[in-house]
Protein backbone atom coordinates (compact mmCIF):
# COMPACT_ATOMS: atom_id res chain seq x y z
CA UNK A 1 0.00 0.00 0.00
CA UNK A 2 3.04 2.09 0.58
CA UNK A 3 3.06 3.21 -3.30
CA UNK A 4 -0.03 4.13 -3.25
CA UNK A 5 0.10 6.02 -0.65
CA UNK A 6 2.77 7.63 -2.14
CA UNK A 7 1.20 8.39 -5.24
CA UNK A 8 -1.91 9.90 -3.26
CA UNK A 9 0.14 12.05 -1.68
CA UNK A 10 2.21 13.59 -4.74
CA UNK A 11 -0.85 13.60 -6.67
CA UNK A 12 -2.33 16.08 -4.32
CA UNK A 13 1.08 18.11 -4.37
CA UNK A 14 0.86 18.55 -8.09
CA UNK A 15 -0.41 22.18 -8.89
CA UNK A 16 -3.27 22.32 -11.82
CA UNK A 17 -1.63 24.78 -13.96
CA UNK A 18 1.37 22.26 -14.21
CA UNK A 19 -1.37 19.19 -15.46
CA UNK A 20 -2.45 22.00 -18.18
CA UNK A 21 0.14 23.46 -19.17
CA UNK A 22 2.34 20.16 -19.88
CA UNK A 23 -0.82 18.72 -21.72
CA UNK A 24 -1.57 21.66 -23.73
CA UNK A 25 2.12 21.49 -25.00
CA UNK A 26 1.71 19.35 -27.48
CA UNK A 27 -0.51 21.33 -29.36
CA UNK A 28 1.68 24.32 -30.64
CA UNK A 29 4.37 21.10 -30.56
CA UNK A 30 2.97 19.51 -33.50
CA UNK A 31 2.01 22.63 -35.40
CA UNK A 32 5.54 23.39 -35.09
CA UNK A 33 6.48 20.27 -36.77
CA UNK A 34 4.24 20.30 -39.11
CA UNK A 35 5.26 24.00 -40.22
CA UNK A 36 8.80 22.52 -40.35
CA UNK A 37 8.61 19.53 -42.09
CA UNK A 38 8.60 17.35 -39.26
CA UNK A 39 5.27 15.43 -39.12
CA UNK A 40 6.31 14.00 -43.12
CA UNK A 41 5.53 15.26 -46.59
CA UNK A 42 1.92 15.56 -45.78
CA UNK A 43 1.43 17.11 -42.32
CA UNK A 44 -2.17 17.86 -42.68
CA UNK A 45 -3.28 14.70 -42.26
CA UNK A 46 -0.36 13.59 -39.72
CA UNK A 47 -1.57 16.49 -37.08
CA UNK A 48 -5.31 15.94 -37.71
CA UNK A 49 -4.15 12.12 -36.80
CA UNK A 50 -2.01 13.45 -33.60
CA UNK A 51 -4.23 16.08 -32.26
CA UNK A 52 -7.38 13.29 -32.50
CA UNK A 53 -5.08 10.48 -30.91
CA UNK A 54 -3.98 12.37 -27.71
CA UNK A 55 -8.15 13.47 -27.76
CA UNK A 56 -8.53 9.68 -27.40
CA UNK A 57 -6.22 8.95 -25.00
CA UNK A 58 -7.31 12.36 -22.78
CA UNK A 59 -10.87 10.49 -22.88
CA UNK A 60 -9.52 6.76 -21.96
CA UNK A 61 -7.07 8.57 -18.65
CA UNK A 62 -10.34 10.13 -18.07
CA UNK A 63 -12.40 7.00 -17.95
CA UNK A 64 -10.04 5.07 -16.12
CA UNK A 65 -9.77 7.51 -12.95
CA UNK A 66 -12.76 6.06 -11.21
CA UNK A 67 -11.47 2.70 -11.46
CA UNK A 68 -8.27 3.30 -10.71
CA UNK A 69 -9.87 4.62 -7.16
CA UNK A 70 -12.13 2.15 -6.71
CA UNK A 71 -9.55 -1.18 -7.15
CA UNK A 72 -6.28 0.24 -6.85
CA UNK A 73 -6.98 2.68 -4.47
CA UNK A 74 -4.81 5.55 -6.24
CA UNK A 75 -6.80 8.58 -6.11
CA UNK A 76 -6.39 11.45 -9.18
CA UNK A 77 -10.07 12.69 -9.11
CA UNK A 78 -8.74 16.04 -8.59
CA UNK A 79 -7.51 15.88 -11.95
CA UNK A 80 -10.48 14.78 -14.06
CA UNK A 81 -12.03 18.20 -14.72
CA UNK A 82 -8.82 19.17 -16.06
CA UNK A 83 -8.30 15.97 -18.63
CA UNK A 84 -11.77 16.26 -19.70
CA UNK A 85 -11.42 19.65 -20.68
CA UNK A 86 -8.03 19.21 -22.25
CA UNK A 87 -9.94 16.43 -24.30
CA UNK A 88 -12.22 18.72 -25.52
CA UNK A 89 -9.54 21.10 -26.61
CA UNK A 90 -7.71 18.46 -28.82
CA UNK A 91 -11.02 17.37 -30.14
CA UNK A 92 -11.54 20.89 -31.44
CA UNK A 93 -8.27 21.18 -32.88
CA UNK A 94 -8.81 17.75 -34.43
CA UNK A 95 -11.76 19.03 -35.64
CA UNK A 96 -10.37 22.29 -36.80
CA UNK A 97 -7.69 21.05 -38.80
CA UNK A 98 -10.22 18.82 -40.40
CA UNK A 99 -12.24 22.06 -41.14
CA UNK A 100 -9.70 24.65 -42.08
CA UNK A 101 -6.60 23.25 -43.38
CA UNK A 102 -8.09 19.04 -44.83
CA UNK A 103 -11.40 19.44 -46.61
CA UNK A 104 -11.59 23.34 -47.19
CA UNK A 105 -14.29 23.50 -49.37
CA UNK A 106 -17.92 24.32 -47.64
CA UNK A 107 -19.81 22.38 -49.50
CA UNK A 108 -17.77 19.10 -49.36
CA UNK A 109 -17.93 19.76 -45.32
CA UNK A 110 -21.56 19.72 -45.40
CA UNK A 111 -21.80 16.48 -47.53
CA UNK A 112 -18.96 14.06 -45.34
CA UNK A 113 -20.64 15.83 -42.05
CA UNK A 114 -23.95 13.75 -43.56
CA UNK A 115 -23.16 11.02 -45.83
CA UNK A 116 -19.37 9.85 -44.13
CA UNK A 117 -20.66 7.34 -41.26
CA UNK A 118 -17.18 7.98 -39.35
CA UNK A 119 -17.61 11.93 -39.76
CA UNK A 120 -20.89 11.68 -38.76
CA UNK A 121 -20.00 9.73 -35.51
CA UNK A 122 -17.13 11.38 -35.23
CA UNK A 123 -19.06 15.14 -35.09
CA UNK A 124 -21.62 13.75 -32.48
CA UNK A 125 -18.89 12.50 -30.39
CA UNK A 126 -17.78 16.46 -30.83
CA UNK A 127 -21.32 17.67 -30.01
CA UNK A 128 -21.47 15.36 -27.19
CA UNK A 129 -18.87 16.84 -25.47
CA UNK A 130 -19.84 20.18 -25.77
CA UNK A 131 -22.42 20.70 -22.67
CA UNK A 132 -19.74 18.66 -20.54
CA UNK A 133 -17.18 21.33 -21.04
CA UNK A 134 -19.98 24.17 -20.91
CA UNK A 135 -21.12 22.71 -17.81
CA UNK A 136 -17.06 21.85 -16.16
CA UNK A 137 -17.30 24.59 -13.63
CA UNK A 138 -17.76 24.96 -9.91
CA UNK A 139 -20.69 27.08 -10.66
CA UNK A 140 -22.58 24.66 -13.16
CA UNK A 141 -21.90 21.73 -10.36
CA UNK A 142 -23.71 23.34 -7.54
CA UNK A 143 -26.61 24.25 -9.59
CA UNK A 144 -27.07 20.97 -11.21
CA UNK A 145 -26.60 19.12 -7.82
CA UNK A 146 -27.34 15.44 -9.00
CA UNK A 147 -28.38 16.19 -12.70
CA UNK A 148 -24.47 16.94 -12.99
CA UNK A 149 -23.47 13.76 -12.28
CA UNK A 150 -26.05 12.26 -14.83
CA UNK A 151 -25.06 14.81 -17.66
CA UNK A 152 -21.42 13.90 -16.91
CA UNK A 153 -22.64 9.83 -18.09
CA UNK A 154 -22.52 11.62 -21.25
CA UNK A 155 -18.30 11.05 -21.31
CA UNK A 156 -18.90 7.11 -22.14
CA UNK A 157 -21.05 8.01 -25.02
CA UNK A 158 -18.24 10.38 -26.19
CA UNK A 159 -15.65 7.93 -25.74
CA UNK A 160 -17.75 5.10 -27.45
CA UNK A 161 -18.07 7.93 -30.27
CA UNK A 162 -14.31 8.54 -30.23
CA UNK A 163 -13.55 5.11 -30.80
CA UNK A 164 -15.78 4.13 -33.37
CA UNK A 165 -14.98 7.03 -35.28
CA UNK A 166 -10.74 5.78 -35.25
CA UNK A 167 -12.22 2.04 -36.05
CA UNK A 168 -14.12 3.13 -38.89
CA UNK A 169 -11.76 5.19 -40.70
CA UNK A 170 -9.07 3.04 -41.50
CA UNK A 171 -8.62 0.60 -44.24
CA UNK A 172 -7.83 -3.33 -43.81
CA UNK A 173 -7.95 -4.61 -40.60
CA UNK A 174 -5.70 -2.41 -38.06
CA UNK A 175 -4.87 -3.25 -34.60
CA UNK A 176 -4.24 -0.14 -33.28
CA UNK A 177 -8.14 1.46 -33.19
CA UNK A 178 -9.18 -2.39 -31.69
CA UNK A 179 -6.88 -1.57 -28.52
CA UNK A 180 -8.37 1.33 -28.38
CA UNK A 181 -12.10 0.17 -28.97
CA UNK A 182 -11.36 -2.54 -26.55
CA UNK A 183 -9.28 -0.77 -23.87
CA UNK A 184 -12.81 2.20 -23.34
CA UNK A 185 -15.10 -0.85 -23.03
CA UNK A 186 -12.74 -2.15 -20.45
CA UNK A 187 -13.05 0.39 -18.55
CA UNK A 188 -16.75 1.39 -19.37
CA UNK A 189 -17.32 -2.58 -18.31
CA UNK A 190 -15.43 -1.61 -14.95
CA UNK A 191 -18.29 0.42 -13.82
CA UNK A 192 -20.88 -2.38 -14.19
CA UNK A 193 -18.69 -4.84 -11.25
CA UNK A 194 -21.01 -4.66 -8.47
CA UNK A 195 -19.99 -2.80 -5.45
CA UNK A 196 -19.06 -4.97 -2.56
CA UNK A 197 -18.46 -2.44 -0.10
CA UNK A 198 -20.41 -3.61 2.66
CA UNK A 199 -19.90 -7.06 2.29
CA UNK A 200 -15.65 -6.77 1.99
CA UNK A 201 -14.88 -3.96 4.42
CA UNK A 202 -15.42 -5.45 7.72
CA UNK A 203 -16.25 -2.69 10.54
CA UNK A 204 -13.79 -1.23 12.23
CA UNK B 1 7.36 -2.27 -79.54
CA UNK B 2 8.73 0.48 -76.55
CA UNK B 3 7.74 3.97 -77.41
CA UNK B 4 4.51 3.49 -77.81
CA UNK B 5 3.23 6.03 -75.46
CA UNK B 6 5.13 9.25 -75.47
CA UNK B 7 4.82 12.05 -72.70
CA UNK B 8 3.20 15.04 -73.91
CA UNK B 9 2.90 16.32 -70.37
CA UNK B 10 6.27 18.00 -69.57
CA UNK B 11 10.26 18.67 -70.32
CA UNK B 12 10.19 17.94 -66.51
CA UNK B 13 10.29 13.89 -67.50
CA UNK B 14 13.74 14.71 -68.39
CA UNK B 15 14.55 16.03 -65.06
CA UNK B 16 17.95 15.24 -63.24
CA UNK B 17 18.51 14.18 -59.76
CA UNK B 18 18.98 17.60 -59.58
CA UNK B 19 15.20 18.01 -58.84
CA UNK B 20 15.71 16.34 -55.91
CA UNK B 21 18.62 17.17 -54.70
CA UNK B 22 17.88 21.04 -55.16
CA UNK B 23 14.50 22.14 -56.25
CA UNK B 24 15.65 25.24 -56.52
CA UNK B 25 18.38 24.02 -59.45
CA UNK B 26 15.06 22.14 -61.44
CA UNK B 27 14.63 24.77 -63.42
CA UNK B 28 18.49 25.50 -64.32
CA UNK B 29 18.64 21.93 -65.14
CA UNK B 30 15.95 21.54 -67.18
CA UNK B 31 17.01 24.53 -69.49
CA UNK B 32 19.93 23.23 -69.68
CA UNK B 33 19.12 19.69 -71.25
CA UNK B 34 16.54 21.34 -73.52
CA UNK B 35 18.98 22.79 -74.85
CA UNK B 36 20.57 19.99 -75.56
CA UNK B 37 17.83 18.91 -77.24
CA UNK B 38 17.21 15.47 -74.49
CA UNK B 39 14.14 17.30 -73.43
CA UNK B 40 11.71 15.83 -75.80
CA UNK B 41 9.75 17.69 -78.24
CA UNK B 42 7.89 21.20 -78.09
CA UNK B 43 4.72 19.29 -78.00
CA UNK B 44 5.86 18.66 -75.11
CA UNK B 45 4.59 22.04 -73.57
CA UNK B 46 0.95 22.03 -73.15
CA UNK B 47 0.79 21.68 -69.52
CA UNK B 48 3.15 21.36 -66.81
CA UNK B 49 3.86 18.21 -64.49
CA UNK B 50 6.21 18.77 -61.56
CA UNK B 51 7.58 15.87 -60.40
CA UNK B 52 7.64 15.38 -56.50
CA UNK B 53 11.01 15.06 -54.42
CA UNK B 54 12.82 11.90 -54.48
CA UNK B 55 12.21 12.44 -50.72
CA UNK B 56 8.33 12.83 -50.79
CA UNK B 57 8.09 10.09 -53.07
CA UNK B 58 10.39 7.62 -50.92
CA UNK B 59 8.82 8.32 -47.55
CA UNK B 60 5.27 9.03 -47.91
CA UNK B 61 4.54 4.99 -48.75
CA UNK B 62 1.76 2.89 -48.50
CA UNK B 63 2.90 -0.39 -48.44
CA UNK B 64 1.08 -2.65 -45.95
CA UNK B 65 3.62 -4.99 -45.94
CA UNK B 66 5.93 -2.93 -43.69
CA UNK B 67 3.27 -1.38 -41.53
CA UNK B 68 0.52 0.52 -42.32
CA UNK B 69 1.93 3.89 -41.04
CA UNK B 70 2.86 6.35 -43.94
CA UNK B 71 6.61 6.56 -42.26
CA UNK B 72 6.54 2.21 -42.23
CA UNK B 73 7.93 1.18 -45.45
CA UNK B 74 10.88 3.78 -44.96
CA UNK B 75 11.50 2.20 -42.05
CA UNK B 76 11.35 -0.99 -42.52
CA UNK B 77 11.82 -1.65 -46.21
CA UNK B 78 15.31 -1.81 -45.80
CA UNK B 79 15.16 -5.23 -44.41
CA UNK B 80 13.85 -6.92 -47.94
CA UNK B 81 16.42 -8.66 -49.82
CA UNK B 82 15.70 -8.53 -53.68
CA UNK B 83 18.50 -10.42 -54.95
CA UNK B 84 17.88 -12.98 -56.03
CA UNK B 85 14.69 -11.98 -57.46
CA UNK B 86 12.76 -14.34 -59.94
CA UNK B 87 9.02 -13.83 -61.14
CA UNK B 88 6.50 -16.99 -61.90
CA UNK B 89 5.17 -16.28 -65.07
CA UNK B 90 2.52 -18.91 -65.52
CA UNK B 91 -1.05 -19.64 -66.70
CA UNK B 92 -2.23 -19.00 -70.09
CA UNK B 93 0.98 -17.79 -71.64
CA UNK B 94 3.25 -20.09 -74.19
CA UNK B 95 6.52 -19.92 -72.49
CA UNK B 96 5.51 -20.46 -68.68
CA UNK B 97 8.47 -20.94 -65.85
CA UNK B 98 10.10 -18.87 -63.97
CA UNK B 99 12.39 -16.09 -65.13
CA UNK B 100 14.93 -14.42 -63.26
CA UNK B 101 14.68 -10.37 -62.67
CA UNK B 102 17.67 -10.43 -65.54
CA UNK B 103 15.77 -12.32 -67.82
CA UNK B 104 12.53 -10.53 -67.06
CA UNK B 105 14.62 -7.08 -68.53
CA UNK B 106 16.09 -9.01 -71.07
CA UNK B 107 15.12 -6.96 -74.41
CA UNK B 108 12.79 -4.45 -72.59
CA UNK B 109 13.44 -0.77 -72.88
CA UNK B 110 13.74 0.99 -70.00
CA UNK B 111 11.63 4.32 -70.61
CA UNK B 112 11.26 7.43 -68.42
CA UNK B 113 7.72 7.96 -67.39
CA UNK B 114 6.63 10.85 -65.65
CA UNK B 115 2.73 9.66 -64.43
CA UNK B 116 0.39 11.44 -61.73
CA UNK B 117 -0.26 8.89 -59.11
CA UNK B 118 -3.21 9.39 -57.50
CA UNK B 119 -4.14 7.44 -54.09
CA UNK B 120 -7.48 6.62 -52.91
CA UNK B 121 -6.92 8.02 -49.96
CA UNK B 122 -7.32 11.20 -51.92
CA UNK B 123 -3.65 12.11 -52.13
CA UNK B 124 -1.29 12.01 -54.98
CA UNK B 125 2.36 12.56 -56.44
CA UNK B 126 3.57 13.17 -59.52
CA UNK B 127 6.32 10.46 -60.53
CA UNK B 128 9.33 10.16 -62.69
CA UNK B 129 9.08 6.17 -63.25
CA UNK B 130 12.07 4.07 -64.89
CA UNK B 131 10.38 1.17 -66.60
CA UNK B 132 9.29 -1.22 -69.47
CA UNK B 133 5.76 -1.49 -71.14
CA UNK B 134 4.02 -4.70 -69.90
CA UNK B 135 2.85 -5.51 -73.08
CA UNK B 136 6.58 -6.07 -74.50
CA UNK B 137 6.83 -8.53 -71.29
CA UNK B 138 3.41 -10.19 -72.15
CA UNK B 139 4.94 -10.43 -76.05
CA UNK B 140 8.02 -12.28 -75.13
CA UNK B 141 6.48 -14.96 -72.85
CA UNK B 142 3.55 -14.90 -75.22
CA UNK B 143 0.08 -15.03 -74.37
CA UNK B 144 -2.66 -17.56 -75.64
CA UNK B 145 -5.70 -16.33 -77.43
CA UNK B 146 -8.42 -17.34 -74.49
CA UNK B 147 -6.15 -15.07 -72.22
CA UNK B 148 -8.81 -12.36 -70.61
CA UNK B 149 -7.15 -10.93 -67.37
CA UNK B 150 -3.62 -10.72 -66.12
CA UNK B 151 -3.17 -11.37 -62.14
CA UNK B 152 -0.41 -10.08 -60.21
CA UNK B 153 1.05 -11.39 -56.77
CA UNK B 154 3.37 -9.75 -54.17
CA UNK B 155 6.35 -11.78 -52.65
CA UNK B 156 5.18 -13.24 -49.00
CA UNK B 157 8.27 -13.19 -46.39
CA UNK B 158 7.40 -12.23 -43.11
CA UNK B 159 10.86 -12.47 -41.99
CA UNK B 160 11.63 -9.99 -43.62
CA UNK B 161 8.41 -8.32 -44.40
CA UNK B 162 7.09 -7.41 -40.77
CA UNK B 163 3.76 -5.86 -41.88
CA UNK B 164 2.84 -9.75 -43.21
CA UNK B 165 3.20 -10.67 -39.38
CA UNK B 166 -0.40 -9.13 -38.81
CA UNK B 167 -3.25 -10.14 -40.89
CA UNK B 168 -3.92 -6.19 -42.04
CA UNK B 169 -4.91 -7.87 -45.86
CA UNK B 170 -5.40 -11.62 -47.01
CA UNK B 171 -1.54 -12.16 -47.72
CA UNK B 172 0.01 -12.16 -50.53
CA UNK B 173 -1.05 -9.14 -52.13
CA UNK B 174 -2.92 -9.53 -55.30
CA UNK B 175 -3.82 -7.58 -58.13
CA UNK B 176 -5.72 -7.62 -61.70
CA UNK B 177 -6.07 -5.98 -64.63
CA UNK B 178 -7.90 -6.69 -67.86
CA UNK B 179 -6.24 -7.97 -70.76
CA UNK B 180 -6.60 -4.44 -72.57
CA UNK B 181 -5.99 -2.66 -69.70
CA UNK B 182 -2.71 -4.58 -69.00
CA UNK B 183 -1.31 -4.25 -72.67
CA UNK B 184 -2.13 -0.73 -72.89
CA UNK B 185 0.76 1.38 -73.13
CA UNK B 186 0.52 3.52 -70.78
CA UNK B 187 1.13 0.34 -68.14
CA UNK B 188 4.36 0.05 -67.22
CA UNK B 189 6.72 -2.38 -65.15
CA UNK B 190 8.82 0.22 -63.13
CA UNK B 191 12.10 -0.85 -62.13
CA UNK B 192 13.43 2.80 -60.59
CA UNK B 193 12.58 6.32 -59.99
CA UNK B 194 14.72 9.15 -60.68
CA UNK B 195 17.18 7.18 -62.89
CA UNK B 196 17.85 5.37 -59.76
CA UNK B 197 16.83 1.40 -58.21
CA UNK B 198 13.30 0.97 -57.18
CA UNK B 199 13.79 2.08 -53.62
CA UNK B 200 12.61 -0.93 -51.21
CA UNK B 201 9.71 0.88 -49.73
CA UNK B 202 8.47 2.09 -53.58
CA UNK B 203 8.20 -1.85 -54.33
CA UNK B 204 11.70 -3.32 -55.26
CA UNK B 205 13.01 -4.13 -57.78
CA UNK B 206 10.09 -4.26 -59.77
CA UNK B 207 6.18 -3.15 -59.52
CA UNK B 208 3.18 -2.15 -61.67
CA UNK B 209 2.15 1.41 -62.50
CA UNK B 210 -1.16 2.10 -64.20
CA UNK B 211 -1.70 5.71 -63.77
CA UNK B 212 -5.36 5.96 -64.41
CA UNK B 213 -6.00 3.63 -61.10
CA UNK B 214 -5.88 4.30 -57.91
CA UNK B 215 -2.40 3.55 -56.63
CA UNK B 216 -3.05 0.33 -55.28
CA UNK B 217 -3.86 -1.31 -58.10
CA UNK B 218 -0.10 -0.50 -58.89
CA UNK B 219 1.30 -3.55 -57.38
CA UNK B 220 4.94 -3.45 -55.61
CA UNK B 221 7.91 -6.41 -55.71
CA UNK B 222 6.07 -8.67 -57.84
CA UNK B 223 6.97 -12.61 -57.74
CA UNK B 224 4.10 -13.35 -60.16
CA UNK B 225 2.26 -12.57 -62.98
CA UNK B 226 -0.31 -15.37 -64.31
CA UNK B 227 -2.55 -14.94 -67.52
CA UNK B 228 -6.07 -16.48 -66.50
CA UNK B 229 -9.36 -15.98 -68.50
CA UNK B 230 -11.07 -15.18 -65.11
CA UNK B 231 -11.60 -11.64 -63.82
CA UNK B 232 -8.96 -12.24 -61.09
CA UNK B 233 -9.42 -11.87 -57.02
CA UNK B 234 -7.81 -8.59 -55.70
CA UNK B 235 -6.40 -7.93 -52.04
CA UNK B 236 -8.61 -5.01 -51.76
CA UNK B 237 -11.60 -5.87 -52.88
CA UNK B 238 -11.32 -9.40 -51.23
CA UNK B 239 -11.02 -6.85 -47.99
CA UNK B 240 -13.73 -4.94 -48.52
CA UNK B 241 -16.09 -5.22 -52.09
CA UNK B 242 -17.95 -2.43 -51.03
CA UNK B 243 -15.38 -0.35 -51.30
CA UNK B 244 -12.94 -1.46 -53.74
CA UNK B 245 -14.16 -2.44 -57.16
CA UNK B 246 -11.89 -4.51 -59.38
CA UNK B 247 -11.56 -1.81 -61.86
CA UNK B 248 -10.99 0.98 -59.46
CA UNK B 249 -10.36 3.63 -61.82
CA UNK B 250 -9.56 7.36 -60.67
CA UNK B 251 -12.96 8.80 -61.22
CA UNK B 252 -13.70 12.12 -59.54
CA UNK B 253 -17.81 11.76 -60.16
CA UNK B 254 -17.64 8.43 -57.86
CA UNK B 255 -16.73 8.51 -54.38
CA UNK B 256 -15.29 5.91 -52.07
CA UNK B 257 -18.26 4.93 -49.29
CA UNK B 258 -16.01 6.97 -46.71
CA UNK B 259 -15.08 9.93 -48.00
CA UNK B 260 -15.36 12.30 -51.48
CA UNK B 261 -13.13 11.45 -54.68
CA UNK B 262 -13.65 14.69 -56.32
CA UNK B 263 -10.83 16.71 -54.85
CA UNK B 264 -6.74 15.40 -53.36
CA UNK B 265 -4.01 16.77 -52.16
CA UNK B 266 -0.86 16.97 -53.66
CA UNK B 267 1.73 15.64 -51.12
CA UNK B 268 4.38 18.08 -50.45
CA UNK B 269 2.32 21.30 -50.36
CA UNK B 270 3.06 21.68 -46.49
CA UNK B 271 0.56 22.24 -44.45
CA UNK B 272 -1.32 24.96 -46.13
CA UNK B 273 -1.66 23.18 -49.10
CA UNK B 274 -5.32 23.61 -50.98
CA UNK B 275 -6.66 20.50 -52.41
CA UNK B 276 -7.09 20.48 -56.43
CA UNK B 277 -9.72 18.87 -58.64
CA UNK B 278 -9.26 15.48 -59.27
CA UNK B 279 -9.48 14.57 -63.10
CA UNK B 280 -11.25 11.82 -65.14
CA UNK B 281 -9.12 8.76 -65.04
CA UNK B 282 -6.30 10.93 -63.68
CA UNK B 283 -5.65 13.06 -66.36
CA UNK B 284 -5.47 9.88 -68.88
CA UNK B 285 -9.10 10.36 -70.30
CA UNK B 286 -8.28 10.65 -73.90
CA UNK B 287 -6.07 7.46 -73.76
CA UNK B 288 -7.93 5.12 -71.97
CA UNK B 289 -11.59 6.03 -72.18
CA UNK B 290 -11.88 4.03 -74.86
CA UNK B 291 -11.37 1.06 -72.75
CA UNK B 292 -14.76 1.52 -70.58
CA UNK B 293 -17.01 2.32 -73.39
CA UNK B 294 -20.31 1.63 -72.75
CA UNK B 295 -19.46 0.68 -69.61
CA UNK B 296 -21.86 2.06 -66.01
CA UNK B 297 -18.79 3.28 -64.10
CA UNK B 298 -20.84 3.76 -61.39
CA UNK B 299 -21.26 -0.26 -61.24
CA UNK B 300 -18.27 -1.10 -62.50
CA UNK B 301 -15.73 1.21 -60.00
Amino acid sequence: MAIVDHMNAWARRVPMWLVYLIYAAPAPYFFYLGLTGGLGPEPINALEREYGEIALQLLIIGLAITPLRRFVGVNLIRFRRAIGVLAFFYVSLHLLVWLVLDVQILGQIWADILKRTYITVGMAGFLVMLPLVLTSNNWSVRKLGPKWRKLHKLTYVAAILGGAHYLWLVKGIQLEPMIYMAVILGLLATRAIPNRKSAAIPAR
Amino acid sequence: MAHRWTNDLTQADATPKAAFLNRRQLMAGVAGLASAGFAGSARAMDETLVPNSFEDITSYNNFYEFGTAKDDPKKYAHELTTQPWSIKIDGLVDNPGDYSFEEVLDGMTIEDRLYRFRCVEAWAMNIPWNGFELADLLQKVGVKPEAKYVAFETLVRPEEMRGQRRPTLAWPYREGLRLDEAMHPLTLMATGIYGETMPNQNGAPIRLVVPWKYGFKSIKSIVRITLTDQEPATSWNLANAREYGFYSNVNPNVDHPRWSQATHRMIGGGLFASREPTLMFNGYEKDVASLYEGMDLTKHF
